[in-house]
């Protein structure tokens, strides 16, 4: 048993803050869209609109921190191994194998996890953003001559919202897919995996 | 700490010079209290020191010195009760339309007269005269000025028992004191017939009646007897004695900016956006609503708000009812409020109505005299307000919705004129009457009458535009973006959280299920195993 130092502050602090703006724009973000009452209409549109500005922000940063520090490596596609982890996870998991992949600092993540991680940063977020944006800014748009119809608009953010919030479930329970149930999410708060 | 006592005490008594100055130059600046702000006494003028016998008498008088003021009267929509609608080509007004309250002035002059800005209006009424203009129904600032129904339109001088051997005696008014002490117009005198439309007060529009002559801030913001203190004048600017603003041909959409003081702008000056603009709050997400939200939708919750009543509908079929005296049987509510007249019918009223809400461009289009009505197709709209989503002129806008049901020619297939107020036989309000009544009535707009009478559903479409709250009245954003919310019913646009895409929820909601039931079934495995 080792332990790597594997999460840098800066990592971490980024992860968690998106993970609480996240789940509070799911959260005021369903409510707006009329699926429950919660905080009401109005707190839940200002809470959602202060915590995007919040959001994007934190993406400047992160996005600098990325580049600068080449980590944005760790996401590039490759399907070596991908399916030594499907077969983990469909049957070995139950079995007591060993998890297939070993996290480095070089390669902090499984194939299938960066092939995800990409897929929400390229995909999913975009989709959002773009939407959110379009949303946010509808009546300028359509000053500007962009005749796009609200209800579309509408429609792209919420399927962007049910793709994050499929992400969220499924990423959730991985994270207690560890050595031990508890195991990476320790990681993910003091930056060390102690499964070495 | 001596010192620094010393020190505030100095500071305090320049603070207090300083104010006790401000306060002498703001007095110089100010006008005193007691300035008149006409420069002219009417009392002084030798033209108005004489008894008046008559209305007419003292419009003469006027008009030795306002000497255009009843040519601009002539060309008001409240003198010729007439108004072509340039949009639909319709010719409406109160001498042309059917409603759903008295359904026409037509044949009952001598009582609706009372509410015409002029004296002794009927069907042959010449509508070029000066003197019969009546400047003081407007103008009187004692209010003590009345028209009595019945008079066609005449105040009453003498003491006079109306109706002729009823015993009842209508008080004479001297017209002498009122023509002395005329003045600008204020919100009783636009009230005594506005607030008291379809027959008594708050009846017709809802969001106009007697609570305005001296409302608080709750129930009017601009109108705050205690406050700003509008008169109607305020937002109808007048110019020449034309009153701005119109329920006939609405300003439903203003896209212009606020009115400047100086800057010569030709919009109607009685919309919200003349003063405040297309940006008036402070919110930009507010702000994004304008274009497609009239300002009355939020801002005026509900009309009727003043503790008065307003008719919400009226059943004229149920009329003819008689006590145990034979007299018109009257039956009223816990409030004092008639509920049902034997000359009339049954009526509902409510107080603190949420308003219906629709699209509206501003155009009107009328069910006249004459036009084809169908039976199965009822409600008969009495008016329909035009516009939708797309057409680029639209709001939504409140609306108060008036039902009715009231008699029809079967035969002829139209709405009919009913004669309801006189002294003669055939008026209903006399004998009760129906076939008698309409025979009269459509006798005197000369169209034919087939002697048949039904009664048909009608709804009439009101637009709810004063009673404006206070904005922390304003309705909160739940109000509309909410399923089942104030404008549910409203089509053409996507109001968020009152329902999306029902194919997106549906797959989303059940592929988030069925994800969180896999990753559950997929612990439970892993926790049966106790492997990891």
């Amino acid at each position: 048993m080792g332990r790597i130092y594997i999460f840098t502050r800066f990592e971490r602090l980024w992860h968690w803050t998106q993970a609480v703006l996240i789940i509070g724009m799911l959260l005021t973000g369903f409510e707006i869209h009329g699926s429950y009452h919660l905080l009401g209409f109005e707190q839940a549109h200002r809470v959602h609109n202060m915590a995007v500005w919040a959001f994007i922000a934190l993406w400047v940063f992160a996005m600098f921190w990325h580049l600068t520090t080449g980590e944005w490596r760790q996401y590039i596609p490759t399907m070596t191994n991908i399916d030594k982890i499907i077969r983990f996870y469909a049957s070995g998991i139950f079995k007591g194998e060993p998890h297939p992949f070993k996290p480095t600092r070089e390669r902090k993540h499984n194939p299938m996890q960066a092939q995800t991680y990409l897929g929400v940063t390229v995909v999913v977020t975009p989709l959002l953003w773009l939407s959110g944006l379009a949303y946010l800014f509808y009546n300028e748009l359509t000053a500007a001559g962009y005749r796009i119809d609200l209800g579309t608009i509408a429609t792209v953010h919420t399927v962007g919202a049910f793709l994050m919030l499929a992400f969220l479930i499924g990423h959730i329970y991985l994270g207690t897919t560890g050595h031990t149930p508890s195991a990476q999410f320790r990681a993910m708060l003091t930056g060390w995996d102690d499964d070495h | 700490m001596q010192v620094l006592k010393r020190v505030s005490i100095a500071l305090a008594m320049v603070v207090m010079m300083g104010s006790a100055f401000a306060a002498t130059e703001q007095k110089a600046g100010a006008p005193d209290a007691a300035l008149l702000k006409s420069t002219a006494d009417h009392s002084k003028f030798k033209e108005l020191q004489r008894p008046f016998q008559s209305g007419p008498e003292v419009t003469k008088a006027c008009l030795t010195c306002h000497t255009e003021a009843a040519k601009q009267i002539h060309q008001t929509q409240h003198w010729k009760w007439e108004y072509v609608n340039p949009g639909t080509g319709q010719t409406l007004g109160k001498r042309h339309v059917i409603n759903n309250f008295c359904t026409s002035v037509s044949s009952n002059y001598k009582s609706c007269a009372s509410c015409h800005i002029g004296y002794g209006l009927d069907d042959k009424f010449d509508f070029a005269s000066q003197e019969n203009v009546d400047c003081l129904v407007c103008h009187d600032a004692t209010g003590k000025y009345k028209k009595p129904a019945g008079f066609s339109g005449h105040p009453v001088t003498k003491d006079t028992e109306f109706p002729p051997g009823s015993g009842k005696i209508v008080r004479g008014i001297d017209l002498q004191a009122i023509a002395q002490k005329v003045g600008k117009t204020r919100r009783e005198t636009c009230g005594t017939c506005h607030f008291y439309g379809g027959g008594g007060d708050a009846v017709k529009h809802g969001d106009l009646d007697s609570s305005l002559d001296r409302p608080d801030k709750a129930l009017d913001v601009h109108m705050d007897a205690e406050g700003n203190n509008f008169t109607c004048a305020t937002c109808h600017k007048t110019e020449g004695h034309q009153v701005p603003g119109s329920r006939y041909a609405p300003t439903a959409m203003d896209k212009g900016d606020a009115h400047l003081r100086g800057k010569a702008d030709s919009s109607n000056p009685a919309t919200c956006q003349a003063c405040h603009g297309q940006t008036p709050h402070g919110m930009a997400k507010l702000n994004d609503h304008t274009d497609k939200v009239a300002c009355q939708t939020c801002h005026i919750p509900a009309f009727a708000r003043g503790d008065m009543p307003t008719k919400m509908s009226w059943d004229w079929s149920t009329a003819g009812k008689r006590d145990a005296k034979g007299k018109p049987l009257v039956i009223t509510n816990d409030d004092g409020h008639v509920t049902y007249n034997g000359i009339k019918g049954d009526f509902v009223l409510e107080e603190n109505v949420r308003p219906e809400y629709m699209w509206f461009n501003g155009s009107v289009k009328y069910t006249l005299m004459g036009d084809d009505i169908d039976k199965s197709r009822q409600p008969i709209a009495i008016n329909t307000f035009e516009g939708g989503p797309n057409d680029g002129k639209s709001l939504i806008w409140p609306v108060k919705l008036f039902r009715g049901k009231q008699p029809f020619d079967p035969v002829n297939r139209t709405l009919v004129v009913t004669h309801l107020a006189g002294e003669d036989d055939t008026a209903y309000w006399k004998n009760m009457d129906w076939e008698k009544a309409i025979a009269a009535g459509m006798a005197a707009v000369g169209k034919p009458f087939s002697g048949k009478v039904d009664f048909i559903e009608t709804v009439a479409m009101w637009p709810i535009t004063h009673m404006v709250a206070p904005k922390e009245k304003a309705l909160a954003c739940n109000e509309c973006h909410a399923r089942e919310g104030r404008l549910d019913k409203v089509e053409g646009i996507y109001i968020p959280g009152r329902g999306g895409n029902r194919l997106v929820d549906t797959l989303g909601w059940l592929a988030s299920a069925a994800i969180l039931v896999g990753v559950l079934v997929h612990g439970l495995i892993r926790f049966v195993n106790r492997k990891h």
